[in-house]
């Protein structure tokens, strides 16, 4: 399968995605470049972490009114699985491919720390892999990562299964303590109806080699072994 | 007046006949400017240089040593890491945010201008007291903040670091920071023009005036209209300095590249006098060509502004054409500034007339200074015994609850300190950072500094702080290889400064060529000194050390790790208190003898250490430093979630009182946990390695006694409550 990670300028996660994603039997990921014409040809796509466009005007914004995000918007309605990690989740949400909003973190600072989320719908490309209710432990690193959404389309939101993630203590339980940013409902990770979009903050290429997680843990590489196939 | 008086330069009354004479004429306004600022202490070490000689520079793992961007160690199979340390202090004192992130962006030029990708930063910052001071936790905060939106933007993950509180910093904060790189041996790139006839390009941010004259403004005192000097400061832009990051790495993949040099302190005129100068030839500029941000700035201050995220490169004109493409793609901009001629001389045109020209040779070699030195005679210094006797358990907790002691998970939460997925060792979890590289091996990382003992003894406080960064580097598995210093000083023409700084050269360099650890770079920094209380900082001098890890399974833990584990101290406490953090917060932070290193036996102490990480007869592994036994002991129990019952009496000493077993900061010091002690003690026995068996790993308290006689008993949770709140509560 071939994975397009897109690079927009200042993105600084893409070479870690591409790394993680190449470890995965049956995944090829290929760095490109935004105004690539080639990103219509892939069969998945990953937007990375990082600032693109500097941030400037809003988190994700600029890189939201791109020509690349207009054909990601034709593919993810082909059914094409597109997962935006940190800035590429805030990125999805300002082209409004995921509902919503990503403010700035309760405690007003960057916060990087792991976490652990619990994989509420298992119904995705990106979290077949996981087991029932499974914790994940990935560590996050943003300043802008606090979900909102009204209370009356967070209700929806609910209802529809389209909360993927959520911060958890280690046993799943979504407790407040647990909640790294003040985000709502300790949101982590959403999708869209269909389910083939996906965006969290949390950075599993970071957490998908058992020498880099401060527990052994591999868990970021279900993310990725999801695109090939279920089963845990 | 003349043109000379007009422009307030830096430059001294001696160094203005030296110039006259070796011209024989009168320089111009634009020719002085040029002189001023390389002729500054910031770009000439003209009060350093001779001293700096005494560190040893050669090692069979140095490619390239001092005198370059950065230094360049070998770390096998074809890879180097290149190192390099700043400083921003002045920047920083005066506008902390904007200051602490432009010191990133130099440090980061000087990796990436070799050719290399910056893997990771380390920070070493110097404060004033937080718990009195408003004015310095408002330096604290926007000095992290400034680290923070420019490190974690520009995707270079802030690994490790040091911070100390002191009232010596009160006015000078100290913002280091040092950047490592990653490359290739066969593929480094030197700022050096040595072919005539190549085209030079300045890629990057636009000239403006900030910055203007920041080399000169770093290498003067403070003053109380500091404030007014914010244009000396230059302006950030992370998103710029990415964008330059990944089109030159992509650009030096090529191999087009002939030469790179990174514009910082001097700006155009420093970075032009000295690529012509290493490379035996001369340089010739259309200043005009110089993309400006303000229409109307004269020839000398596009000359010395310090502009942030410029580069210059040399490139042949026939094959500059890929780089050009490179450029465009990622919409960096850049401009055909001039080129490469074979005159010797820096020849800088304005609008087609020649508006300077000097040797560059005369540019480059600023007269050396030799200020004179003398001891200064310190009331406190020598005074053996420290009145202090206060309640052993509750002295733990003030020293814990110390911000110099306390977690610093408040600062390094707030850096990305994961992106570039190297980071095996991170921030808090250990006694220093590290760095996985492509040949499977590992790069250990930390920057210490301990101004408290060199202000009582800067020839042993050097000496300390490398030996500090080395044993952190060995307990996490690391065989040190190289180190860069960087050294912060007061006003060298005061004879007291100048010799603490003579002082600390030495001990560092006898330390250093002790362990045959060669120096493959550093940074001098004087002037840290207030002129409004003619206050000096405290002697600052910080040693950066890296070493290697050879395999993933010699990483053990910091804290305990298993109930019954036998505790063992290596190496020997001694009545050492002076500088210690116990008596600053008990209040007599200037008395007692400070610690002495002793060169000779830490060799074959890191040596036993190692072996034994490598035997895996030990469970735990901490460097004992800041704080002392007891601050290493309680950290230990942190770490590990379970608590200690150790007799003290057992520790290898000469001390007579418990709080000097408890607090002294001796050197050469690392407490282990073993669960097969007889096998580690052998070990440590067949190296002559002073070491005893302390105690036992054990319950959810750390329990202190001396022989039979219970001191203190602290519960291992409210130890942590006290470690990990302590900075959060000053600061938010």
């Amino acid at each position: 399968m071939r994975v397009a990670v897109v690079r927009f300028p200042a993105s600084n996660c893409d070479l870690d995605a591409v790394a993680a994603l190449k470890d995965v039997k049956g995944l090829a990921p290929e760095l490109v470049w935004h105004e690539d014409e080639s990103l219509g040809d892939f069969d998945a796509v990953v937007l990375p972490g990082g600032f693109s466009f500097g941030d400037y005007l809003r988190a994700g914004a600029i890189a939201a009114r791109s020509p690349a995000i207009s054909k990601i918007r034709r593919m993810a309605e082909r059914g094409v699985p597109v997962l935006g990690i940190c800035n590429g989740f805030q990125i999805l949400v300002e082209a409004g491919l995921l509902p919503g909003a990503l403010l700035r973190n309760s405690g007003l600072k960057f916060v990087c720390r792991w976490t652990c989320v619990t994989v509420e719908n298992r119904d995705t490309p990106f979290t077949r892999a996981a087991g029932k209710g499974q914790v994940l432990r990935m560590p996050i690193a943003h300043g802008e990562g606090r979900y909102y959404l009204s209370q009356e389309e967070l209700r929806v939101l609910e209802k529809e299964r389209c909360v993927v993630f959520r911060y958890s203590d280690e046993n799943g339980n979504a407790v407040e303590s647990a909640n790294p940013t003040g985000t709502a409902a300790n949101i982590a990770g959403i999708s869209n109806r269909k389910g083939n979009v996906v965006g969290l903050m949390p950075h599993p290429e970071r957490a998908a080699n058992p020498i880099l997680s401060p527990y052994c843990s591999s868990d970021g590489r279900l993310v990725f072994m999801s695109l090939v196939g279920g089963g845990a | 007046m003349t043109a000379l008086e007009s422009l307030h330069l830096g430059l001294t009354p001696d160094e203005v006949k030296t110039v006259r004479a070796t011209l024989g004429r009168e320089p111009n306004e634009v020719e002085w400017s040029i002189i001023d600022a390389e002729w500054s202490e910031h770009s000439s070490y003209k009060s350093s240089k001779a001293l700096l000689r005494l560190f040893p520079t050669k090692g069979k793992r140095v490619v390239l040593g001092p005198g370059y961007d950065a230094g360049v160690v070998d770390v096998g199979d074809g890879y180097v890491v290149t190192l390099h340390i700043e400083s921003h202090n002045h920047p920083s004192a005066v506008d902390p945010y904007g200051g602490a992130s432009t010191g990133i962006g130099g440090v980061l030029r000087d990796i990436l201008s070799m050719g290399t990708r910056p893997i990771a930063l380390v920070d070493i910052l110097r404060f004033g007291r937080i718990e009195r001071s408003p004015r310095s936790r408002w330096l604290f905060r926007s000095v992290v903040r400034g680290i923070a939106d420019y490190g974690n933007c520009v995707g270079v993950p802030t690994v490790a670091g040091d911070i100390e509180f002191d009232e010596s910093f009160e006015r000078n904060c100290l913002v280091d920071v040092a950047c490592v790189g990653l490359g290739r041996n066969g593929a480094l790139i030197l700022g050096e023009a040595k072919n005539p006839g190549d085209i030079l390009v300045l890629v990057g941010g636009s000239t403006g005036r900030d910055g203007i004259r920041g080399a000169t403004f770093a290498s003067k005192n403070l003053s109380k209209t500091a404030d007014d000097e914010r244009s000396s400061v230059q302006v950030p832009d992370p998103f710029m300095k990415k964008l330059l990051i990944d089109a030159l790495l992509e650009a030096a993949a090529t191999g087009l590249i002939r030469g790179m040099k990174d514009l910082g302190g001097g700006g155009l005129s420093t970075a032009l006098s000295e690529v012509a100068s290493s490379g035996g030839t001369g340089v010739e500029v259309e200043l005009d060509q110089v993309r400006r941000r303000e229409a109307d700035m004269p020839p000398a201050e596009i000359m010395v502004s310090e502009s942030q995220e410029r580069m210059l490169l040399m490139l042949a004109p026939t094959s500059s054409e890929p780089i050009i493409e490179i450029l465009r793609k990622y919409e960096v901009p850049y401009s055909v500034i001039g080129r490469v001629t074979n005159d010797g001389n820096l020849t800088i045109r304005w609008n087609g007339k020649v508006v300077a020209k000097l040797p560059a040779e005369f540019v480059v070699k600023a007269p050396l200074i030799p200020w004179p030195s003398r001891e200064p005679a310190r009331p406190g210094r020598g005074r053996r015994s420290v009145a202090v006797r206060q309640d052993i358990g509750r002295s733990i907790i003030s020293v814990l609850a110390s911000p110099n002691i306390a977690s610093k998970r408040w600062v390094y939460q707030q850096y990305d300190h994961e992106v570039g997925i190297r980071t095996v060792l991170k921030p808090g979890q250990h006694d220093a950072a590290l760095l996985r590289l492509p040949n499977g091996r590992m790069l250990a990382v930390k920057g210490d500094g301990n101004s408290a003992q060199c202000s009582l003894d800067p020839y042993n406080g050097a000496a300390g702080c490398v030996a500090e960064s080395c044993r952190n580097v060995v307990a996490v598995g690391g065989e040190p290889i190289a180190m860069v210093d960087h050294l912060q000083f007061g006003d060298p023409s005061d004879p007291e400064v100048y010799w603490s700084f003579q002082r600390s050269v030495q001990g560092m360099a006898d330390y250093c060529t002790a362990l045959k650890l060669p120096v493959v770079g550093g940074k001098v920094s004087f002037y840290n000194e207030d002129s409004s209380s003619k206050r000096a900082i405290k002697p600052s001098p910080i040693a950066l050390v890296v070493g290697l890890v050879r395999d993933e399974k010699h990483i053990l833990p910091m804290g305990f790790a298993n109930e019954g584990d036998a505790v063992i101290a290596v190496g020997e406490t001694r009545n050492e208190l002076g500088g210690s953090e116990y008596l600053r917060v008990t209040g007599s932070p200037d008395a007692g003898s400070p610690p002495k290193v002793d060169a000779a036996s830490d060799g074959s102490l890191y040596r036993a250490v190692l072996n034994l990480i490598r035997s895996r007869y030990v469970s735990s592994v901490h460097d004992c430093s800041r704080g002392g036994l007891a601050v290493t002991l309680a950290e230990m129990c942190i770490a590990g979630g379970l608590g200690a019952q150790i007799d003290l009496q057992k520790v290898p000493s000469s001390c007579r009182r418990v709080d000097e077993l408890a607090f002294s900061e001796s050197h050469g010091r690392f407490v282990l946990a073993s669960a097969d002690a007889k096998k580690a003690s052998r070990l440590l026995r067949d190296s002559k390695v002073p070491h005893s068996v302390i105690g036992e790993v054990k319950g959810r308290a750390l329990v202190l006694g001396s022989g039979r006689k219970r001191i203190s008993e602290l519960d291992v949770v409210a130890l942590q409550t006290i470690f990990e709140e302590s900075l959060p509560r000053l600061m938010d």
